[in-house]
């Protein structure tokens, strides 16, 4: 696995799983938690990195 | 001599109760040590095992998936307060820390691509795990 891309999307999945676990009791809740956590994580990374794309480095 | 509860009722203080406080403190303890040492093990311990059992395969996996990626266990370096901290972190991760040090499987590769992909998941698994132990924490006071 060579994509930055992918690896961005393991890391918000495994941060996303937990927090929702931790934050909510039943498993339907938890359900819904964890995948607008990981909605927002890929869609504020998408965001925050065309916002950066014309920064000099 | 009155004494107050975790609920702020007044009760009467027995020779009894200062050896189950103790004996309280002691089961906490052991339990932050379990949920420490075996990511989700306080939740299963404390009866919560659809938690503990997402924990236990979710932060392993997190750390397993830092180490192939090549990143670094870091060592205690004071001189280097953020190689330091890191290392805290890299501790919360309990168990597989443990082994990975031991192994000698956290060298990292500065030189791989995914080095600080790698760091930042080894990282972010012990504080996780930290913040799971602290939940195994408020199940056992009561609390939640």
């Amino acid at each position: 696995m060579t994509s930055h891309f992918l690896l961005m999307v393991l890391f918000a999945f495994f941060v996303s799983v937990v927090f929702a676990v931790l934050l909510r009791d039943k498993p339907g809740e938890q359900l819904r938690t964890g995948a607008m956590m990981f909605g927002g994580f890929i869609a504020a990374a998408v965001v925050l990195g065309w916002l950066m794309y014309p920064l000099p480095l | 001599m009155m004494r107050y509860d975790s609920v702020n009722m007044p009760t009467k203080s027995t020779a009894v109760e200062p050896a189950r406080a103790a004996a309280e403190r002691g089961r906490l303890v052991l339990l932050c040590l379990a949920a420490w040492a075996v990511p989700g093990a306080g939740h299963i311990w404390m009866g919560r095992r659809q938690k503990g059992v997402v924990f236990l395969l979710a932060l392993p996996a997190m750390f397993v998936s830092g180490l192939l990626m090549h990143g670094r266990i870091f060592p205690f370096e004071l001189s280097e307060p953020l190689v330091a901290l890191a290392a805290v972190a890299n501790i919360g991760a309990g168990a597989p820390w443990l082994i990975a040090r031991i192994t000698e499987s956290g060298s990292g590769i500065v030189t791989a691509w995914s080095y600080e992909y790698g760091n930042c998941f080894l990282i972010v698994a012990g504080l996780l795990n930290f913040l799971v132990v602290l939940d195994a924490f408020d199940i056992g006071m009561g609390r939640k």
